[in-house]
């Protein structure tokens, strides 16, 4: 999933300090999972940012609607009819979400409530980990399942790097080196002769080397 | 043991201190309250193992986002005490009502009514 984390409260009332009518918008994916953009989330939000105008003199409407995705045109029209009631929409959901609103409700300014962080997994409560970079072209089948790019500090193919120690990466001795996760993962599975093969060169055009990318599927295009 | 504690106190019962999240304390901010506690049983006899635990941590959210929109943190605490411990709850009662009288009343509940005499003002 997306891996979001609110921005401070400092950040986000300096952007939305000039309105008075502020739609207030979760979604229900990726975010509510991080516990960052979510039902949950918005309401308490909503009810700090209140608070805090109106300690300042100032009586402001913060509406709270959580969509079930904001990255999709079918959930995003629901607001559609609703949109012009407000002076500016603060987003909860990803950079996806907030683009998206932005492209189609092109009069109102939308704000980002979250810093999009990367694509992970919920390792446990309260903690997320990073686990792919979309690079485009996967490499998962060829590293016992582990992945070096996103994983290793310095995305190296054929690893560990000098750097590696005990089982840990020189960046930080919390942090895994992701080769010698690799490697403990082939031993596990008996497949350590895939450890001696030289990975090819990758072709980096499919990574945001290449520009921003598509997904084209004629097939179940309407 | 019929003992008395302040009776600026009102009391909402929940099942669990699990059961209380970050929205029910700011909520009762937004509606007027000088202050917040929350009194949950003793850590490590919660009958739902980690009801008071999570308590806890929730309360030290909402004392986060209090503190930093201006309200101030120490207006929300957390005690902990067994059930049969009624001298503990009055004394928790006094500490608590005596810490509030001190910082004195929400600031949201005076710029209510400020916006409304300005508004009644206009109006009038």
């Amino acid at each position: 999933m997306i891996v979001a984390e609110r921005k401070p409260i400092d950040e986000i009332i300096e952007k939305i300090k000039d309105y008075n009518k502020i739609l207030l918008l979760g979604c229900n994916e990726c975010v509510t999972v991080c516990e960052a953009g979510g039902k949950k989330e918005v309401g308490v939000l909503a009810s700090a940012l209140r608070m805090y105008f109106l300690n300042k003199g100032k009586e402001i409407l913060i509406d709270e609607i959580t969509l079930e995705r904001q990255c999709d045109h079918e959930y995003l029209e629901e607001i559609r009819d609703r949109i012009d009631q407000y002076d500016a929409v603060l987003s909860l959901a990803c950079g996806v979400g907030v683009q998206f609103m932005a492209d189609k409700y092109l009069s109102t300014p939308v704000y980002p409530g979250v810093n999009t962080c990367f694509l992970g997994a919920t390792e446990k409560r309260g903690l997320w980990t990073e686990r792919c970079q979309a690079c485009g072209q996967c490499i998962l089948a060829s590293t016992g399942g582990i992945c070096p790019i996103s994983r290793c500090a310095k995305r190296v193919l054929n690893g560990p790097c000098g750097g590696s120690t005990n089982g840990k990466c020189e960046l930080s001795k919390e942090l895994d080196c992701a080769w010698q996760l690799i490697i403990d993962r082939l031993k596990a599975m008996d497949r350590l002769d895939d450890y001696e093969k030289l990975a090819d060169i990758k072709d980096w055009s499919s990574d945001r080397a290449g520009g921003p990318r598509k997904v084209v599927r004629e097939d179940v295009q309407e | 043991m019929r003992l008395s504690y302040p009776t600026s106190i009102k009391i909402i019962r929940v099942p669990c201190t699990g059961k209380v999240d970050v929205i029910h304390i700011l909520r009762s901010f937004e509606k007027g309250a000088d202050g917040v506690y929350v009194v949950g049983c003793m850590e490590g006899d919660c009958h739902f193992n980690k009801g008071n635990f999570r308590a806890r941590k929730r309360v030290e959210q909402a004392q986060k986002l209090l503190e930093d929109i201006g309200i101030g943190g120490e207006r929300v605490k957390m005690y902990n005490l067994s059930s049969s411990e009624a001298p503990l709850f009055v004394e928790y009662a006094k500490e608590m009502s005596e810490k509030i009288l001190e910082l004195g009343p929400n600031p949201i509940k005076e710029a209510k009514k400020s916006l409304r005499g300005q508004n009644e003002a206009v109006s009038g």
